[in-house]
């Protein structure tokens, strides 16, 4: 079995799909769903452990020789951000049974689970493959997953949203796969090894760099980078809790793995240089962490504060990649970990607070914090990581960063990233201000804590901040491997 | 000159349907519209690639006696992939703009976004 884990990870969920999706009740679908993504994150774990010991996997499928078959080909680099998938899975979904039952229709919910498991496989396959046309297709699976997923929010706006995403997102999914064509044209081959070993002689080519710039700009689109980022403070206000967790904790980190992946392997080290792209993802990232932390601060709705937060923390990443060295890349890297960490943690608080009132507009959580301290206490320590309070994962994030900036001169990147932290005590305060400090709306009701069920997933992910903000061996250690491999972009 | 422009032909059917595609998706309110859009800009990209797929005198890649040049199937299977990929995308737009009908009663894009700010 040990040969196989790298295309287990995506059968195992595919085929459960259709499985969870004829079961009769919600909560067998649950059960099922919980397993499978239980099954996923131990054999992400086992093989992260077996690329760290015995170095890259290759895996062919159907026994077909790359570069004409398909290859998974699994480095450190993959290994991690395919674990980062797994595991946020594995916790969402112990919390998705009461959130889900909340908020979705009986009769629908084996078919909400069903969606969830393919937008699970289409996000590991993505990791796992070698191959660029099959990063399209499992692109697309776990897309059209979750249109699915965010229309079955509550709201109608939950429709637009995701029919917006969806029209996004195809034109992102077709640019890539223009890119994809026009290098398929100069070179002949899909494998990314291959394509590593066969563009450098094309590089010069008008048709590659275009080539490259579709590539870049659809999954730009993906990735939410500002400011092609328009599709999604909708679709996560309004999709349904659950599926914000995990959206925002996994959907974009895989886009950015993607873009590393092209710059760090597919194309040779060095190439983004040459043109216009990395000083693009700077003015980008840059213009992203300012521009959308200031709309966060003037959200009304919970949820949408935090996704334009979202924004602006994809911002960071993009400085990271911009700095084409190697610790920008780290930077990157481990900041993709901790933030999955930190909007996890705080999108389930604030799911669980929806479970309590229904609600998380500004107006209706005033006071909430004192009825519901547990919540609160995640919502304060997810906030503190986000603004990058030494002692939590986001501090080491910002602190990579700035390190990388540093090294580069960069001074305004330099500003801009503490600044972006400033920004953040503001949003999380106007936040923590609401739930805690102004005094309770009278709704009738008392409000009371929200259940153990949704609180222990939420506690996991706030532990989770504080320890990888002490012991960050796990975290950086592999970032710094992965960034070796993808190089420092520049020679 | 002639020769550049006829010769390419079916490269300047790609770059039409692919800016009218666009274009539609960019400039048009309605959702129905939108999605047809999309469709005329994705079929661009098919034709962009069976264009690659060509060879020169090659026959349809089926092997069969006295035939020597095949056009490269490679390209038409990724096609395929991509067309069910394309009809999957279409099938859940349709069925969204289907439930935006029902609860907005408009698929007009300024109507719906009027009905979600006079609340």
């Amino acid at each position: 079995m040990e040969d196989h884990i790298s295309l287990l990870l995506v059968v195992v969920p595919l085929i459960a799909a259709p499985v969870v999706a004829v079961l009769p009740r919600g909560r067998s679908a649950w059960a099922v769903a919980f397993i499978v993504a239980a099954a996923c994150a131990v054999l992400a774990g086992m093989q992260l452990w077996a690329v760290l010991t015995e170095g890259a996997i290759s895996y062919e499928l159907g026994g077909w020789a790359p570069p004409w078959g398909i290859e998974y080909r699994i480095d450190a680099v993959n290994a991690f951000v395919a674990l980062i998938v797994a595991a946020i899975a594995a916790i969402t979904l112990p919390y998705a049974l009461l959130s889900v039952e909340r908020e979705i229709p009986e009769e629908k919910i084996p078919l909400f689970y069903s969606a969830m498991l393919l937008c699970l496989t289409g996000l590991l396959g993505i990791t796992q493959t070698g191959d660029i046309f099959n990063v399209f297709v499992f692109l697309e699976i776990s897309s059209l997953a979750s249109y699915a997923l965010i229309s079955l929010g509550r709201d109608r706006q939950a429709f637009t949203a995701a029919y917006q995403y969806l029209i996004m997102g195809t034109i992102g999914a077709t640019f890539y796969l223009i890119g994809v064509g026009l290098i398929y044209s100069q070179t002949g081959s899909l494998n990314m090894q291959d394509l590593a070993t066969l563009l450098p002689g094309v590089l010069h080519l008008k048709t590659v760099e275009t080539g490259f710039a579709f590539i870049m700009i659809g999954i730009a689109l993906k990735l939410a980078l500002f400011p092609l980022h328009l599709w999604l403070p909708n679709a996560y206000t309004y999709a349904p809790s659950v599926v914000t967790v995990f959206l925002a904790a996994t959907a974009t980190k895989v886009a950015v793995y993607v873009m590393l992946r092209i710059l760090g392997t597919v194309f040779p080290q060095g190439f983004a240089l040459t043109t216009p792209a990395d000083e693009l993802f700077i003015v980008a990232g840059i213009a992203g962490i300012v521009i959308a932390s200031v709309y966060a601060i003037y959200q009304q709705n919970v949820k949408r504060l935090l996704a334009y937060s979202s924004v602006a923390q994809v911002g960071y990443m993009a400085l990271g990649i911009g700095f084409a060295s190697a610790a920008g890349v780290t930077a990157a890297l481990v900041h993709l970990f901790n933030h999955a960490l930190m909007k996890g943690a705080l999108f389930m608080a604030v799911g669980a607070i929806i479970y309590r009132i229904g609600a998380c507009r500004m107006d209706q959580i005033h006071g909430l914090g004192r009825a519901m301290p547990w919540t609160f206490g995640a919502i304060v320590i997810g906030g503190l990581s986000l603004v990058g309070v030494p002692g939590t994962a986001g501090f080491i994030s910002k602190w990579y960063l700035v390190v990388a900036a540093l090294e580069q001169e960069a001074w305004i990147s330099v500003a801009v990233i503490l600044m972006g932290s400033l920004l953040a005590v503001v949003y999380v305060g106007k936040l923590i201000e609401a739930l805690y400090f102004k005094p309770v709306t009278d709704t009738g009701t008392a409000v009371s804590e929200a259940p153990l069920l949704l609180l222990v997933p939420t506690w996991g992910l706030v532990f989770a901040n504080v320890y990888f903000g002490l012991n960050t061996d796990l975290t950086v250690g592999v970032a710094e491997k992965a960034a070796a491999i993808l190089g420092g972009m520049k020679p | 000159m002639t020769d550049f422009i006829v010769g390419h032909y079916n490269y300047w059917i790609v770059i039409i349907l692919m800016m009218v595609g666009l274009y539609t998706v960019i400039s048009r309110g309605n959702l129905i519209k939108k999605v047809i859009g999309l469709n005329i800009f994705q079929v661009s990209v098919f034709f962009l690639y069976i264009s690659l797929g060509t060879v020169k005198e090659g026959a349809a890649p089926i092997i069969a006696e006295g035939i020597e040049v095949y056009s490269n199937p490679l390209p038409h299977v990724l096609i395929l992939t991509a067309i069910v990929v394309g009809v999957a995308t279409t099938a859940l737009a349709l069925a969204l703009v289907v439930r935006i009908k029902e609860s907005y009663g408009t698929i007009e894009e300024d109507e719906i976004h009027n009905l979600d700010h006079s609340l």
